[in-house]
């Protein structure tokens, strides 16, 4: 970056400081005093005094532990076998719950587990809805944005042509993201339910009758998918007009110089558009990737983090915790929690798209 | 600039010796967007002010999906107002935290009152509420004689083994969508409210009430597991819609033939009475081992700690105790009145008249929900599980990892002062 | 690919209108169905979720279900209210941000750089994990007013209005915009006397259509269609209470889901009005500045 003009910090800090100044209040200030929160055992509401606990909320959410099960065998030492051959195996509960020789694993439950051989692996977390969200924001995160990024500029470039009527299309484009998404998760709820959804009409009127109605919302396999979509259909207009703003930066002597060299239209993308988008991506990837960590009133309106958990993520999580079970510590430690994952991942960003000069 | 100037007014009536000076309650009140229970309110407000010269009750309606988390922010910053409705399960909750005052009404004035309808926490009574709610199986006559199954009756409801096989009949026959509704559409306190009456008939129940300390057992124990295999094969066996119920359809199910039968709340009475007249059912509860219950315990009246007027909070709330606005309320909002002298005068609950077998089912089977500060909690978590376990999650752990939340959940609060 | 036969353009370019017709059909069919849904009985509403009826407006059409919203709620003070707190907080915004990133921009001072870095922190905070400590914090901060000086800002346009004028976002979104701009201009407005405050009145803010329109919509988006948690917590009067908290007034126990339509029609309206007017400041800027490339 080029040096400053000229040090001056009367005026730089008469100007910088209204904004900063009610940024640290109403955001800084509330999150040190989060963070503070997550170090108590405060309860939102409670006549009991405060106590210090320490980095206890913390170990509480992150902690995991594994168990080794062996089948379960019959007196003559032989593996026992259910109804479709598979082995049987004694119950996580057993080992989790108030049982002496495994101190360690009480009140964990099962993550996941693979087999091994005979035996089986269960890898167990103490608190099985906190490490469910975590995985599902991520998952979410590390779809959507690209996915949404690059939808995005595929809209950008469709609808960045000179023909008639081409505003027209553009504001419709644009049009879901004008509407609040607490609106648009209420119309897609029409639109994925299972009973007489129009999605499941749609797809039935178009393979004539073939396609099989999915509940969507309703099994684990889908929600997820389908909060996935809807989320790209409603925002990626937003980030459609910030392709198109860096795309109409580009100079039209450049398209025109790759005109007359003959290049193709992959080249011409290659070697104008795409470095003439330069800063409007890294804009781009990084308001995408803040969103999508963010991501709650979907959930909210449409699964409230069901079914099976398989919708469950950070920031709902620190809500139903902190305001819905009254329990504000660990609603804070989750939202330290998810500022210190979003840092890194900013920070690993920033490294990467760096100016390399 | 409300201080200064309301000062000023006394001041200036104190010297003029005029008696202007009526003192301001602010009431918080849950039926935002709901104009007919507005007008019952607000008429019973406008007698009470017009009636006496010291008070003057202001109501402030929020929207009811939110109203609870209105109050707790409210009472976080301290502003609440001098008189709250609250819902009768989350009382003991709100005394206990501190936002509410003991009422002092007369113990005689409540003595006829539906036992579900006076809150009572730590010895003391916090809330009167003027009605309850009942919820009841609703059905057509028709539906039942078509597939040969028994109308039961009070004395005797359907036990697990009938209801069953009525499921199944209804199921084969194919001619609906879904023999039983739920309304798992409903999140929040309907999944409590309205199922763990069906838990605590098994035997089992959300916490085990000797002494508020622990879910386990109660809620892990073989009969809560009977109970929570059960509810896994409804959904199962197609026999209820899941989970991911449209709610529109929830509403409308019953009346348009999807389904044959509704478990639903007197609330939602009047429309199925104004489809189906004299072929409607309102059947109880079945009997899963332990006799049938239904859930108790309604919105209901109080006042906040930091009121400075509780004597004229509770004149307010004796006025409106009255057995017309009872019957008022009722009329209008299909609610089971509080009193046998109120369902008397009603519309609906009177003798005869067409659900008066809820007033019944609110004095036979009524079973308040666990009368303790964790209930706010331990519904949350009572609720993730019959939904976990609705959408094919195993048995014994969803309801293991319910009693670990609960539990450590009532250790972080000091055991709620039980 | 060089000689254009007629024909073949216009196949082209029916094509290329029925390209961008399917799109147009994906991004706006859950929007008809709002509308068309508004004038249904809710019977027939539900009914017609199963087929393309739910796209048409066919059958008993009616205003009935708009006269039935207004009749339930306030909807004209919701949305004044509404736009009320976003006409201030998106103006100041836009005043106070492009001022914050004109500062960490162009000028050299003295924890420049550490503020900045604060300021980009606070962007990735969602706003709802840290909902309950800025209540208690509202809860608490004084205010001077004609009757001098009070304690608390709740149940107020002011508490739904301060604590939202300023963000990271928007002031990421200047500093992009500002870091492009020619910097010879300024340093010859510079070398000419002019004040910092004139160059960024005189010099950049004129040159700054673009980013002002973006940060304007997205600032509105938020503002207009995101304020729920918030006022549900910090307001208690019908008075304030913005649009997307009077939605819950139609979440009844039976929901009337004509009037859900009709209300999310209405409240829609304005912000999409907002939109078309300014999309074309928006495109009309982009056209006039033409300072990169």
């Amino acid at each position: 970056m080029a040096s400053k003009l000229t040090q001056s910090n009367s005026a730089g800090w008469a100007f910088a400081l209204p904004g900063f100044g009610l940024i640290a209040l109403f955001i800084v200030v509330p999150f040190f005093f989060a963070f503070g929160l997550s170090l108590t055992n405060q309860r939102l509401v409670s006549p009991n005094p405060t106590e210090f606990v320490g980095l206890a909320n913390y170990k509480n959410l992150l902690g995991v532990g594994m168990i080794t099960l062996e089948p379960e065998r019959n007196d003559a030492g032989e593996i026992l076998r259910g109804q479709d051959g598979e082995i049987q195996y004694p119950r996580v509960r057993n080992y989790t719950r108030k049982n002496p020789d495994y101190p360690h694993l009480d009140g964990m439950r099962e993550w996941f587990r693979w087999s091994s051989g005979d035996n089986a692996k269960v890898v167990l977390a103490k608190d099985v809805v906190f490490v469910k969200a975590l995985k599902n924001t991520l998952t979410f995160v590390v779809i959507v944005a690209p996915l949404q990024a690059s939808l995005a500029l595929l809209l950008a470039l469709l609808i960045n042509q000179k023909l008639r009527g081409i505003n027209v299309f553009r504001t419709i484009y644009f049009m879901p993201v004008v509407i609040s998404i607490v609106v648009v998760s209420l119309l897609w709820r029409f639109i994925y339910s299972g009973d007489n959804g129009l999605l499941n009409n749609i797809l039935g009127a178009l393979t004539f009758g073939l396609f099989e109605p999915v509940d969507w919302l309703g099994q684990p396999s889908t929600a997820l998918g389908a909060i996935i979509a809807m989320s790209i259909w409603q925002a990626v207009g937003f980030h459609m007009v910030i392709w198109l703003s860096g795309l109409q930066t580009i100079s039209p002597v450049l398209y025109e110089a790759a005109r007359i060299e003959g290049s193709s239209a992959w080249q011409t993308f290659k070697y104008v558009t795409w470095p003439g988008l330069r800063n409007t991506a890294v804009l781009i990837l990084i308001v995408i990737t803040m969103q999508a960590f963010a991501i709650f009133a979907q959930i909210d309106v449409m699964t409230s983090g069901g079914p099976l958990d398989s919708t469950q993520t950070l920031v709902f999580q620190a809500v139903e915790r902190g305001y819905g079970k009254q329990d504000i510590s660990g609603g804070s430690v989750i939202s330290v929690i998810l500022f210190l994952i979003v840092l890194s991942i900013s920070l690993i960003q920033r490294w990467l798209t760096r100016e390399k000069n | 600039m409300k201080l200064t100037i309301s000062g000023a007014i006394v001041a200036y009536a104190a010297v003029s010796g005029a008696a202007l000076a009526q003192t301001e309650l602010a009431l918080w009140y849950h039926g935002a967007g709901n104009e007919e229970e507005a007008a019952v309110l607000n008429g019973a407000i406008e007698d009470f002010n017009n009636a006496q010269g010291d008070w003057t009750v202001v109501v402030e309606s929020f929207p009811q999906i939110a109203y609870n988390d209105s109050v707790v922010a409210a009472a976080l910053a301290g502003n609440l107002p001098d008189i709250l409705d609250i819902d009768g399960p989350v009382m003991p909750n709100w005394a206990w935290s501190g936002y509410l005052q003991p009422l002092q009404v007369d113990e005689t004035l409540v003595s006829n009152f539906l036992p579900s309808t006076v809150g009572r926490w730590d010895g003391e009574i916090y809330s009167v509420g003027l009605w309850d709610a009942a919820v009841a199986i609703m059905t057509r006559q028709s539906t039942l004689d078509k597939y040969g199954i028994r109308v039961p009756t009070l004395e005797e409801p359907w036990s697990l083994e009938e209801f069953n096989a009525a499921l199944e009949t209804i199921k084969a026959s194919g001619d609906f969508d879904y023999p039983l509704d739920l309304g798992t559409a409903w999140t929040g306190e309907w999944y409590p409210y309205a199922f763990s009456p069906f838990l605590q008939s098994f035997g089992g129940d959300i916490v085990n009430r000797d002494d508020y300390q622990s879910a386990d057992g109660v809620l892990n124990g073989d009969a809560a597991i009977a109970f929570g295999e059960w509810w896994q094969s409804l959904f199962a066996n197609d026999y209820a819609p899941g989970t991911s119920q449209d709610p529109a359809v929830r509403d409308t199910g019953l009346i348009d033939g999807k389904y044959a039968m509704s478990w639903n709340g007197n609330w939602a009475a009047t429309p199925v009475l104004d489809a189906f007249g004299d072929d409607t059912l309102f059947l109880p509860a079945p009997d899963f081992g332990n006799g049938s219950t239904i859930g108790a315990g309604s919105w209901q009246f109080g006042i906040s700690a930091t009121s400075a007027h509780p004597d004229g909070a509770a004149a307010f709330i004796e006025h409106l105790m009255q057995d017309k606005y009872t019957a008022a309320f009722s009329d209008t909002l299909g609610l089971v009145p509080a009193t046998p002298t109120a369902a008397a005068q009603s519309k609906y609950y009177a003798e005869g008249a067409p659900m008066e077998v809820f007033y019944g089912l609110s004095e036979a089977q009524a079973l308040v929900r666990p009368v303790t500060p964790g209930y706010v909690v331990a519904a949350k978590v009572f609720e993730k599980a019959l939904s976990d376990i609705a959408n094919g999650g195993d048995v014994i752990d969803t309801l293991d990892a319910a009693v670990d939340e609960i539990d450590a959940d009532i250790a972080k609060n000091g055991g709620y002062g039980h | 690919m060089a000689a254009i036969d007629p024909s073949n353009r216009g196949l082209r370019l029916v094509t290329r209108y029925l390209v961008l017709g399917l799109v147009a059909l994906v991004f706006i069919f859950p929007v008809v169905f709002m509308i068309v849904s508004s004038l249904k009985p809710d019977q027939q509403l539900l009914t017609d979720t199963g087929s393309l009826r739910a796209f048409l407006p066919v059958g008993d059409i009616s205003l009935d279900n708009y006269f039935a919203a207004f009749e339930r709620a306030p909807i004209g003070k919701f949305v004044f209210n509404s736009v009320l707190v976003t006409v201030i907080t998106v103006s100041l915004s836009l005043f106070l941000c492009s001022l914050a990133a004109f500062s960490f921009t162009y000028l050299e001072w003295f924890g420049r750089a550490a503020l900045l870095s604060v300021i980009l922190a606070t962007l990735i905070i969602p706003f709802e994990t840290i909902a309950i400590p800025l209540l208690l914090l509202v809860s608490k901060l004084p205010w001077i007013g004609v009757e001098g000086v009070t304690y608390g800002w709740l149940d107020s346009y002011r508490v739904q209005i301060i604590p939202w004028i300023a963000d990271a976002l928007t002031v990421f979104l200047f500093v992009q915009y500002f870091k492009d701009l020619p910097r010879e201009l300024i340093e010859a407005a510079r070398v000419e006397g002019a004040t910092w405050w004139q160059i960024y009145y005189r010099v950049v803010m004129p040159l700054s259509g673009p980013v002002i329109a973006t940060g304007a919509i997205l600032k509105t988006l938020k503002m207009y269609n995101e304020q729920y948690i918030w006022p549900l917590i910090s307001v208690q009067s019908e008075t304030y209470r913005p649009v997307m908290v009077g939605l819950q007034y139609f979440f009844q126990l039976q929901i009337a889901w004509g009037e859900v339509m009709a209300y999310l029609t209405m409240i829609t309206v304005p912000v999409l009005a907002f939109y078309l007017v300014l999309q074309r400041a928006f495109i009309a800027s982009i056209a006039s500045t033409g300072v990169k490339g």
